[in-house]
């Protein structure tokens, strides 16, 4: 692994009694763009405003690069933040925003120009710099605040869910253009999140916070295709669990599972039997047209309900929606179930979109 | 939606409180250019006579200058006062902080001649200090800082503590950040708190009363000591005119320095 930009040990936060970062120990590589991921309220932006030294941490300590940093306050530690709301100056032009970072550190007035010009290029607002900030729509005001963090060339850039106030297309637009910046300035980039499509998109590696704790600390795809809990199977994308009873008669065995949707198949009759294929026959209840996909929600005999999407290679969904209340078998490989391990897992959380 | 004949009933309402409020004040000012100096209606004529007069006379000037000063220093201790007191309540929690900003604003409330009865008391008996313009100022201070504590505090639960975090956040100290950020965010509101204070401090006659000496005269004590000088009447109208006009300006601006500056003040949303 490359070099440590953040290292944080035992590091915790209590508001009263409640602990919000409960006793985290994480290294983010130099270079990474690291996701934190998780519910509201799971201590993810708090591990944000600890490393930006907005908090004071309970106990723990809190490096960058080789320096302990965790009593320095924010002014004296080398991170930028991009605010949720951009937190703007709206008394200054984009410019003057732009600049401040380089004014305050005492930098010659031209020097400051010229790099605030260069960081207003690297966001694509070269043409910008005159206006006011009210002026800017909201996907250009997230540049500028990208451009007056990006500018101080930090060690590491904080982002506290940056891309929230935007819609959805551009969202999904700034999503590849934060990646692609990323890249291109090789920053070490924090990223907090709620939206699991968003942490997948972007990330090297996402840890996904529950209760002030890593649930998971994991790159996308393994994150996706083999969550280590049911909370992380259940925030990570929509996934079946198949548990208890249900496991000895479709699995066959102890446990708790997992099955995502698009790796179920639905079939009118059982297949042949093999020791490579689970088979579990059903009713189906709900078909939900999605545009790109159909969703199909089917009552296993053997008890829980199980959700099955396929794309919609059809110009209609007729055939689909009459198989409303028909009697279906459902088929998927075992190799693609995910055992939790745990035979009693806890119950999956309530789904989070935003 | 309001059915058509309430409507036309509300018009009707409001502008005969519209009248009720504001003839007697158009009264006075046209009184101030009556040739007749008994007032008979209809005016006999127009003039610049008791301008001039007014303008001449030693007592009115000597009464216009003081409540300047009263006016102008009560406004730079509430400043002063008003801000701080909003900032320290802002940061902290602590028990009682609801009690301390009641206390903050309570004066404006009171009846004047309480508070003016308390400070002449408070002065002379317990302070044994000798009345004079610095009394004035004290006493008037009290409820100015009302009007610039509001409005910075109002500023402040606006703004939120997002603005600072990033200045922080980009480098700078407390001290530059309250120089760069803090302060250009208060500044319309400090005007805005500043000129209602002024505006208030300079009608002002209960508390002025107790707690001037006699040679202490304020506009409104001198309009009050020459209203019933017969030979006066025609100069206090003009007076009274000039002091309506200095009190209404400064709420006038104030109101849209605090109108006009909301939508460029919340920023980012």
């Amino acid at each position: 692994m490359a070099e440590t930009a953040i290292s944080l040990r035992g590091l915790s936060k209590h508001f009263g009694t409640v602990r919000a970062v409960d006793d985290l120990d994480l290294d983010i590589a130099d270079g990474e763009f690291f996701s934190m991921l998780g519910p509201s309220g799971s201590g993810k932006t708090t591990v944000l405003r600890l490393i930006a030294g907005f908090e004071e941490p309970t106990g723990g300590t809190i490096t960058l690069g080789d320096e302990d940093v965790t009593d320095r306050p924010a002014f004296a530690r080398d991170v930028n933040t991009v605010f949720q709301d951009y937190a703007i100056f709206p008394h200054m032009s984009v410019l003057e925003n732009v600049e401040y970072g380089l004014r305050v550190k005492k930098v010659g007035r031209a020097e400051r120009r010229k790099r605030a010009e260069e960081a207003l290029e690297t966001v694509r607002l070269g043409e910008y710099g005159a206006r006011r900030p009210h002026q800017l729509s909201g996907g250009q005001r997230q540049r500028v605040a990208l451009a007056r963090a990006l500018v101080n060339r930090p060690k590491v850039l904080l982002l506290d869910e940056p891309l929230g106030a935007l819609d959805l297309k551009l969202r999904r637009e700034m999503q590849i253009e934060l990646k692609a910046i990323q890249r291109e300035v090789g920053i070490t980039f924090v990223f907090v999140t709620h939206d699991q499509e968003e942490a997948l998109t972007m990330s090297d590696r996402i840890a996904v916070f529950n209760e002030g704790r890593i649930e998971q600390l994991a790159a996308p795809v393994e994150l996706y295709e083999r969550p280590a809990s049911a909370f992380v199977a259940g925030f990570v994308g929509t996934s079946n669990l198949i548990a208890g009873e249900a496991a000895r008669q479709v699995v066959g065995q102890e446990g708790a599972f997992v099955i995502r949707p698009e790796k179920v198949r639905l079939e009118a009759a059982a297949p042949a039997p093999s020791s490579e294929v689970c088979v579990a026959p059903g009713v189906v209840r709900e078909v939900v047209y999605l545009g790109a996909l159909t969703s199909t929600v089917v009552a296993l005999d053997a008890g829980p309900t199980v959700t099955v999407t396929h794309p919609n290679t059809d110009t209609t969904i007729d055939a689909a929606l009459e198989r409303r209340d028909q009697r279906v078998v459902l088929t998927w490989r075992r190799e693609h179930l995910v055992s939790l391990g745990s035979p009693d897992p806890a119950t999956s959380p309530e789904e989070e979109t935003a | 939606m309001l059915s058509h004949g309430l409507r036309r009933s509300l018009t009707v309402f409001t502008l005969v409180v519209l009248v009720i409020v504001y003839v007697p004040l158009a009264l006075v000012l046209l009184n101030s250019f009556n040739t007749d100096n008994t007032f008979g209606w209809p005016p006999a004529g127009l003039t610049l006579h008791w301008w001039q007069l007014a303008w001449e006379s030693q007592g009115a000037r000597d009464a216009l200058w003081t409540s300047v000063k009263v006016a102008i220093m009560a406004t730079v201790v509430a400043l002063a006062l008003g801000t701080l007191a909003a900032m320290g309540l802002r940061r902290t929690r602590f028990f009682g902080r609801n009690v301390v900003s009641l206390l903050i604003i309570l004066p404006i409330a009171l009846p004047g001649v309480v508070t003016g009865l308390a400070f002449q008391n408070g002065f002379r008996t317990i302070l044994g200090i000798d009345l004079s313009l610095w009394t004035i100022v004290i006493a008037h201070a009290t409820f100015c800082i009302v009007t610039v504590f509001n409005n910075v505090q109002a500023r402040f639960a606006r703004l939120g503590s997002n603005f600072e975090q990033a200045s922080m956040d980009l480098g700078a100290g407390r001290l530059t950040t309250f120089r760069l950020v803090t302060f250009p965010m208060l500044r319309s509101a400090l005007l805005a708190g500043a000129l209602l204070s002024f505006g208030l401090s300079f009608d002002e006659i209960v508390v002025t009363t107790f707690t001037a000496s006699s040679q202490d005269q304020t506009l409104p004590i001198w309009i009050f000591q020459n209203l019933f000088r017969p030979n006066q009447a025609p100069i206090v109208n003009v007076v009274a005119a000039v002091l309506v006009v200095f009190s209404a300006i400064p709420i006038y601006l104030a109101q849209r320095l605090s109108g006009s500056h909301a939508e460029g003040l919340t920023g980012a949303r």
